[in-house]
């Protein structure tokens, strides 16, 4: 199973907002035991859901380079239970930026309806962590393109946003 | 221009949300790290709220010296040097280092400052007296 929490993003405005799409379906193994008989989506996973829209996000402004991680829940409050068969909209804005790490709010909608508020903090891994390695850039650019990242993105001049270089020239001599 | 008391309010407020303390807690005396447990990310997140609450840029390690903490010229064996302090308290002004500089054990340093100390940084910022 991959780690795989958003489907899709909808929006993707560099250095500000992202918007992502999460389908639920019972056919998620998860729900068989969360519960049995009264499949409900557990939370921690609507707030990975948010980290990933919100990571992404942050991760884009160094140019996908900087290792960034979710290293603080600083709120979190949810309103209702998300089920089988609804669509969850992320909402990531940027509040601030700095070299660090990033605070990132994320509201999570169903329809119009408000189901949950977060607000994340994520730090950019550096000293010990700096060398080590989250993700081969073949399997962040596969999944930034699962993801319709560069469909939908764009830079703050409103020019699409490209698969950035590096990634692209790390792809081409990675092995398999 | 807010009064030092609206400093400690807006500060104490900024204390609360990131920490999860109780507003009580939160008095001029009481150590970051030590009295409210904060961590490491939770400086970056008062940062944050700092910046927003007061509309000021708080550039990195300004508030948190690291360069000078991890800096090799200043450190050694886990303690900061005669030179090494006085860049410290030149970079801070607002904290009062005089009991830390007894024993300038450079792990120790995250328990030195206080909620006052961050008050008197907010106020030197916005050149409140």
């Amino acid at each position: 199973m991959r780690w795989f929490w958003i489907d899709r993003f909808v929006e993707f405005e560099c250095g500000r907002l992202a918007k992502a799409i999460k389908n639920i379906s019972l056919a998620e193994e998860y729900l068989q035991d969360h519960f049995p008989g009264y499949p409900v989506m557990p939370a921690t996973l609507i707030i990975e859901g948010a980290a990933q829209t919100g990571g992404l996000l942050v991760a884009q402004c160094s140019d996908f380079r900087e290792k960034v991680v979710l290293a603080k829940v600083s709120s979190a409050r949810f309103y209702a239970e998300a089920v089988p068969g609804d669509t969850l909209t992320y909402t990531a804005t940027i509040e601030a930026l700095q070299k660090d790490g990033a605070s990132v709010q994320v509201l999570v909608h169903r329809g119009e309806e408000l189901l949950a508020q977060l607000e994340l903090m994520f730090a950019h891994l550096d000293g010990e962590f700096a060398n080590k390695i989250l993700f081969r850039p073949k399997t962040l650019l596969f999944w930034l393109r699962a993801l319709g990242t560069f469909q939908v993105g764009r830079l703050p001049d409103g020019n699409p946003l490209p698969e950035p270089d590096w990634m692209r020239q790390a792809e081409a001599t990675e092995a398999d | 221009m807010p009064t030092r008391e609206e400093i400690y309010q807006k500060v104490q407020a900024a204390l609360v949300d990131a920490l999860g303390v109780d507003e009580e807690e939160v008095t001029p005396e009481a150590t970051l790290v030590g009295d409210l447990g904060a961590e490491s990310i939770d400086f970056l997140d008062i940062v944050f709220r700092l910046e927003k609450a007061f509309d000021i840029k708080i550039p990195q390690n300004e508030l948190v010296p690291q360069d000078i903490l991890t800096n090799a010229q200043y450190v050694k064996d886990g303690r900061l040097t005669p030179e090494g302090l006085s860049a410290l308290q030149q970079r801070i002004p607002f904290v009062d280092l005089s009991k830390f500089a007894e024993n300038p054990v450079v792990q120790d340093f995250p328990n030195v400052m206080t909620v006052g100390d961050i008050c008197r940084y907010v106020q030197m910022k916005l050149g409140v007296d």
